[in-house]
């Protein structure tokens, strides 16, 4: 009966249409499936695709399907900030647990079944934080900028939805495939052949609605910060159709091989992923980052020349740099030159956007010390500047002999993924919650100094004692004694380990504590809720202060 | 310049395929030549394709993540090569779809280890890897001697090899199934025949479990092949052609 009015819908036509095509594609490979996990996969792919469909023709049943009280479509961008929280929380727990992991190697383990050995998790943990936490929040802020900054509302009538759910379900296609041990084997590009052409659909879908709210738009110049989303969702479909070109073995199994092998499947694995940092993870959040600060700060950008060269010359010099990651290795050698290079000229742009984003608060530097949001947004921006320091120096190839390998990178990419990336999403969601539920503020100024501080004392552990770590492992590898002889065996080098990993897995809990104390805190806003005991006005917090 | 920009930002499309322009160029002039520049994979003596209990060690080996903790990469430093041996080949994963060269050493390399330890030992290493290495961090995978090897579709594995140019001649093909039982069962029918397609390949009961073909007998089956393939005594690695 809800069906009847399909007639009109063009977007539900199209989604049902995707639905029950993806419907029997995944009947077919589950009557196929030659083993278990990939059945699994394709009985999880059919209850969605039956969920979803329920769920598109029932809001047909109840009349409008979407808000309409708003000039703008908020629900998504709502759906949006839970799913990132919720996310964010299960990604920091999983790299908890597998810090625990390295740390005292018996946590977690079952004899029986490989599930939750570190092999499995860690593919889980990098893209859970990476794409189901930071995915969600980049879909849910673009879907937010863009409307704002073009005054037009989210073009597409249901298809932000479909944008919304199809990603959610890659999430869980991928994050369950890898429990069951389904991974195609080359970091950050673990999702399986059928997921991959999943979030192919979902992916244009984003970037058909994103576009189309463009071309809306009500204003003359197209923003900054749409900008750098456009270069994101272009450029990561670019990376993720070519890097994932792959021959399935059969219908019925997850398995498939690479199209490229040996040093090109090397090069081209590592363009995509020091892509996915530089455009999942540096131009989405960029885009953040010009939205957020100045609104927060109310204040303009610092420089609009500057982040005109800034964004032409970060995204053409980011994709050069993959290389990097294969120095000394069988690549050939004026591959690895060339990619350090690029890698090194890369500092210049992003210290440009560091500046720019940091000289916004000009005029509106005593904010820093009344606003924790603001102060988390713009150490997010300090963070981005170290670790955009350090990429280039561990770029250089006499650094890269010792750094690579080690945990020093691993501390690398935490510098950036917890205190850049974490940080300026923790402060875009602190700035949504507040605005989307039209509160006049957030329930606690006073969690969020603490979260801040938690969260920075976290990162601070995290990334000294992978430092150490890191260094110190690169010089036991390479130390000989008088004789000439290796000094240690590799085993000597795992076990002086154990301490630096027993302090990262405190700074990571830690920083997940600090997580849960934003939950709590966004929750209690989302409610409406007001301290019992308010504070006067936004005095900087000097004492601890129950929560109430 | 300044208005000159104003042409992207007030349309979309220019935006758009402005942005692909400038980030398609790294790419191309990256990645691309390493399909036609000759001298990019060594001509070496020695590395064949995987056998198919080797290829289905591999695929473990991937579904295991393996990679996330060891790499198959010496890189032509002198404590590496000391440590692991010669430093690796482009040529030595040239076979390789996906590549594992890995980018962490939580544990050692692997690019050496095939012929480094007895089957013994690696059956007691993953079963539990702290009964040999105490400090070892690694999980435990007692489950791989428990489970039988699926060899049913192996046919389709080596034609999706072959589809990528992968040198498995037509008796290896017609034989996949067989060959991946034959060479864990070094008394059966099949050995010669498994020994005349693939030469030189190993054939042992590698789990130590004469009556089942397990997964334990195919990873360890792959770790014990690799870094064996390169006939070093043949190369030259000074010789002009190998320097790049």
């Amino acid at each position: 009966m809800a069906l009847r009015n399909i007639d009109g819908r063009a977007d539900v036509a199209g989604i049902l249409a995707i639905l029950i095509v993806t419907l029997f594609l995944a009947l077919f490979g589950a009557s196929r499936a030659a083993d278990a996990a990939f059945a699994i996969q394709m009985w999880t792919l059919i209850a969605a695709t039956l969920v979803g469909t329920a769920m598109v023709t029932g809001i047909l049943g109840r009349g409008p399907s979407v808000d309409q009280s708003s000039r703008y479509e908020n629900g998504v961008v709502k759906a949006g900030v839970v799913a990132s929280m919720f996310w964010g929380i299960a990604g920091l727990l999983v790299g908890v647990i597998i810090a625990l992991q390295l740390a005292f190697p018996t946590v977690f383990y079952f004899e029986e079944w490989g599930w939750t050995n570190f092999g499995r998790m860690r593919p889980l943990h990098t893209s859970a934080v990476i794409f189901a936490f930071g995915g969600n929040v980049l879909i849910a802020t673009s879907f937010y900028v863009v409307q704002r900054t073009c005054r037009a509302r989210l073009a597409g009538g249901l298809w932000p939805w479909f944008v919304f759910w199809g990603y959610q379900l890659f999430i869980l296609l991928a994050g369950t495939g890898y429990l069951l041990g389904v991974t195609e084997g080359r970091e950050y590009a673990e999702p399986p052949w059928y997921t991959d052409i999943w979030l192919t659909v979902v992916w244009v879908a984003y970037l058909l609605v994103f576009l189309a709210t463009i071309w809306k738009r009500q204003e003359k110049h197209i923003y900054v910060a749409n900008w750098f989303y456009l270069a994101f969702i272009v450029t990561i479909a670019m990376l993720h159709l070519v890097n994932n070109l792959t021959i399935p073995v059969n219908a019925g199994s997850w398995f498939s091989y690479s199209l490229f092998s040996g040093v090109q499947d090397a090069l081209t694995q590592w363009w995509y992923g020091h892509n996915a940092v530089g455009f999942f993870l540096t131009a989405g959040f960029l885009a953040i980052m010009y939205y957020f600060i100045p609104k927060q700060a109310d204040r303009p950008v610092y420089s609009y020349r500057l982040s005109i060269i800034h964004f032409w010359a970060l995204i053409f010099l980011y994709i050069w740099a993959g290389p990097h990651h294969l120095h000394y290795t069988a690549l050939p050698q004026w591959a690895q030159t060339l990619g350090a290079t690029f890698s090194i000229m890369l500092w210049m742009p992003s210290w440009g956007g560091m500046i720019n984003g940091l000289m916004t608060l000009s005029g509106a530097w005593d904010k820093l010390r009344t606003d924790p949001v603001l102060r988390m947004l713009v150490v997010s921006v300090a963070f981005y500047g170290m670790s955009t320091f350090e990429g280039p120096v561990m770029s250089i190839r006499a650094v890269n002999s010792l750094s690579h390998y080690t945990d020093w990178t691993i501390g690398h990419v935490h510098s950036g993924a917890l205190g850049w990336v974490g940080f300026v999403s923790f402060g875009a969601l602190y700035c949504l919650v507040p605005w989307l539920w039209k509160r006049a503020r957030l329930y606690s100024n006073a969690l969020v100094e603490w979260h801040f501080w938690i969260a920075t004392i976290g990162i601070l552990l995290y990334i000294t004692s992978m430092w150490v770590a890191g260094i110190m492992q690169g010089l036991m590898w390479r130390a000989y004694n008088e004789l000439g002889f290796l000094e240690y065996s590799f085993v000597e080098t795992v076990e002086a380990m154990h301490p630096y990993y027993i302090i990262r897995a405190l700074g990571g809990l830690l920083y997940l504590g600090g997580a849960l104390l934003m939950a709590y805190n966004l929750w209690r806003t989302a409610r409406g809720d007001v301290p019992a005991r308010e504070r006067a006005g936004d005095t900087p917090v000097t004492a601890p202060v129950a929560a109430e | 310049m300044w208005t000159f920009h104003k042409w992207f930002e007030k349309h979309s499309l220019i935006l758009l395929i402005g942005i692909l322009v400038v980030v398609s160029i790294g790419g191309l002039v990256q990645i691309t030549p390493l399909f036609f520049i000759e001298s990019t994979i060594e001509r070496v003596e020695g590395v064949r394709p995987y056998t198919p209990l080797e290829l289905a060690g591999r695929q473990i080996y991937i579904r295991e993540g393996c990679y996330t903790c060891h790499s198959q990469m010496v890189r032509p430093l002198r404590d590496e090569v000391e440590r692991y041996g010669h430093y690796s080949l482009a040529a030595e994963s040239m076979y390789d779809h996906p590549f594992q060269w890995g980018s962490k050493r939580t544990g050692p390399d692997l690019a050496r280890v095939g012929g480094r330890y007895s089957d013994e030992w690696h059956r007691a290493h993953l079963e539990d890897p702290r009964s040999v290495v105490p400090e070892s961090v690694m999980p435990p995978y007692a489950f791989l001697a428990r489970r039988d090897l699926d060899v049913s579709d192996m046919q389709d594995h080596l034609r999706a090899n072959r589809m990528l140019r992968v040198p498995y001649n037509d008796a290896q093909f017609d034989n996949a199934i067989t060959d991946a039982r034959a060479q864990a069962e070094p008394l059966g029918a099949n050995a010669y025949d498994f020994e005349q397609r693939y030469p030189g390949a190993a054939i042992r009961d590698f789990d130590g479990e004469p009556t089942r073909l397990t997964e334990m007998d195919a990873i360890i089956a792959y770790l014990q092949m690799l870094g064996s393939g390169v006939d070093f005594s043949t190369y030259q690695a000074e010789a002009p052609e190998n320097l790049r």
